[in-house]
């Protein structure tokens, strides 16, 4: 029962940053097909860090947890830095490690924002 | 009867509830499969020492069990295939190879696995020839109407299942075949969801292809049947695989190929998975296939009647029981369905979430993704208790 400790039921039933962003400077979306999670994520930034973002999206708790926990965490980090997070940071955030059925859960968001930010680099 | 699965045995704990995957294996199939490795493990139509003849007995007499629990006319017009994947890819690959032209159509469902979608979109776009659909009610029953509408003078091949593995609707399939053959159009059932699960009797359906898997009804992976009429078989020129065990001659410029059915098992075949398949249709029949659909028409009706008084549970696909074989889909509003089998998960409970491989159908039904709690001969009234107890514990972990 490790998996759905109260912080991930909480922050999915009450996102936090889970809206549209009608300036920002970037958008990607992402989708894990075979489970029907999608995510969009909305950036704003300056020339060397991100200044805001939030994100809009459908999914199971561990998805939508995630990527609540990552906007709060990634505002005001420099894009140089994102490429360099991994599963271990989302872990640290939700409090739990997630097994190989439900890590692509878990990444959805970071993935579809570092695709982002190679986007903005190119 | 559950204590002739070894796996119930060693975890009485566990609620299997996906059969429709793949089912649980009784003893008497692991003994048969022993007894092939352990006292006869010969290659068979080969050696001329008596291993080798014991293993084509029982390799051969394993097809004509297939044929009795079929009622097949013929033992020749059962294939053994590595399951029901290959069967309608090799069928892709043959028949449609030589019968589909350019211009024509194949009719189909909405309805279908994916293994029974994409293999005929790879053969459109080969033959450049168009896959008509034929769509469903909101409760997943087939739009029969839509066949005879849908049917043309292209269309050369109606390929469709008979249970759905998504929802469990029971397509009623005898009225529709008529209609194909009246048309002049062969039919192809997928009937990986039903020979498992009700009596199957080719000759009174009357479909020119059959295919279904070993694996889903007690028996081993690796093996599956595909039954094709003698008639169609004789008009069938090429099988879809080649090598040893189906050659008549070979020469260095050119090959004469054998009769049916070896003509279509090239290379060596799962021997011991056809033993094994042939010892779980005995299984299956000792208990008798009547007895196993009404024990799971019971168990459905209880599901329907249990998790349908569960607030917040959605119950998707025909909920009757009479139209529905042991397949319940359902969701609970406001939590996904992967969130819900994990929860499940920690309680012992095997469920099913996603997409069940059937993407068209739940797009055209609008559900990114479903629970899907499956039953099969060895699922009891108090395995659905579980679950509904299973079902309240995630409501209360998401205080819904
Ligand atoms: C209706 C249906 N068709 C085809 C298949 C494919 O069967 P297999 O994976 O054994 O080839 C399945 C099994 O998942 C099924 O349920």
């Amino acid at each position: 029962m490790n998996l759905y400790r109260e912080l991930i039921i909480d922050l999915y039933k009450n996102p936090v940053n889970k809206r549209s962003m009608p300036d920002a400077h970037i958008t990607n979306s992402g989708a894990n097909v075979t489970c029907g999670d999608r995510v969009r994520i909305y950036i704003k930034k300056d020339s060397e860090k991100i200044t805001d973002l939030s994100f809009e999206g459908e999914g199971c708790a561990i998805s939508i947890a995630a990527a609540s926990l990552l906007t709060e965490e990634a505002k005001g980090v420099l894009l140089n830095d994102i490429s360099d997070w991994g599963p271990h940071n989302i872990f640290e955030w939700l409090g739990t490690e997630l097994g190989p059925a439900r890590i692509k859960c878990g990444l959805l968001a970071l993935e579809t924002l570092q695709e982002a930010v190679k986007k903005i680099k190119q | 009867m559950r204590s002739d699965f070894p796996l119930l045995q060693k975890q009485p704990e566990l609620v299997y509830l996906d059969s429709a995957a793949t089912s649980l294996k009784p003893q008497p199939v692991l003994d048969a499969m022993n007894e092939y490795y352990t006292g006869f493990s010969a290659n068979i139509h080969r050696g001329l020492y008596d291993l080798s003849e014991r293993a084509t007995v029982a390799y051969e007499g394993a097809r004509e069990t297939v044929r009795e629990f079929i009622n097949a006319k013929q033992a020749h017009e059962i294939i053994f295939t590595r399951g029901t994947t290959e069967a309608i890819n090799g069928l892709a690959q043959s028949w449609g190879r030589q019968f589909v032209r350019e211009g024509d159509e194949i009719l189909t469902t909405v309805l279908e696995h994916h293994s029974n979608l994409v293999p005929w979109q790879m053969l459109a776009r080969e033959k450049k020839c168009a896959l008509k659909h034929i769509d469903v009610n909101d409760d997943g029953t087939l739009r029969e109407e839509q066949f005879l509408k849908l049917l043309s003078r292209q269309t050369r091949l109606l390929t469709i299942t008979h249970v759905s593995n998504a929802l469990g609707t029971i397509v009623p399939l005898r009225k529709i075949i008529q209609q194909a053959h009246a048309a002049g159009i062969k039919v192809l059932v997928d009937a990986a969801q039903s020979a498992p699960h009700m009596p199957l009797d080719v000759q009174y359906l009357d479909a020119d292809f059959v295919v279904f898997s070993g694996h889903k009804m007690c028996g081993p992976t690796g093996i599956g049947v595909l039954y094709m009429k003698e008639r169609v078989q004789e008009k069938l020129e090429l099988p879809w695989h080649f090598g040893g065990g189906m050659i008549k001659e070979v020469h260095l410029k050119k090959s004469t190929f054998q009769k049916a059915p070896n003509k279509f098992e090239a290379g060596t075949p799962p021997i011991a998975e056809a033993i094994g398949l042939a010892a779980a249709m005995r299984y299956l029949q000792s208990i008798g296939m009547n007895k196993i659909r009404d024990h799971e028409k019971q168990l459905l009706h209880y599901a329907l009647k249990t998790l349908g008084a569960i607030d917040g549970v959605q119950l998707y696909g025909p909920n009757n029981p009479a139209m529905q074989s042991g397949v319940l889909s359902f969701g609970i509003e406001g939590i996904h369905p992967h969130d819900i089998a994990e929860i499940l998960n920690e309680d012992n409970i095997a469920v099913r979430a996603g997409h069940h491989c059937c993407m068209p159908l739940m797009e055209r039904l609008n559900l990114p993704a479903t629970v899907r709690a499956s039953f099969y001969l060895y699922n009891t009234e108090q395995d659905i208790d579980r679950l509904a107890a299973g079902l309240r514990n995630v409501k209360k972990i998401f205080k819904s």
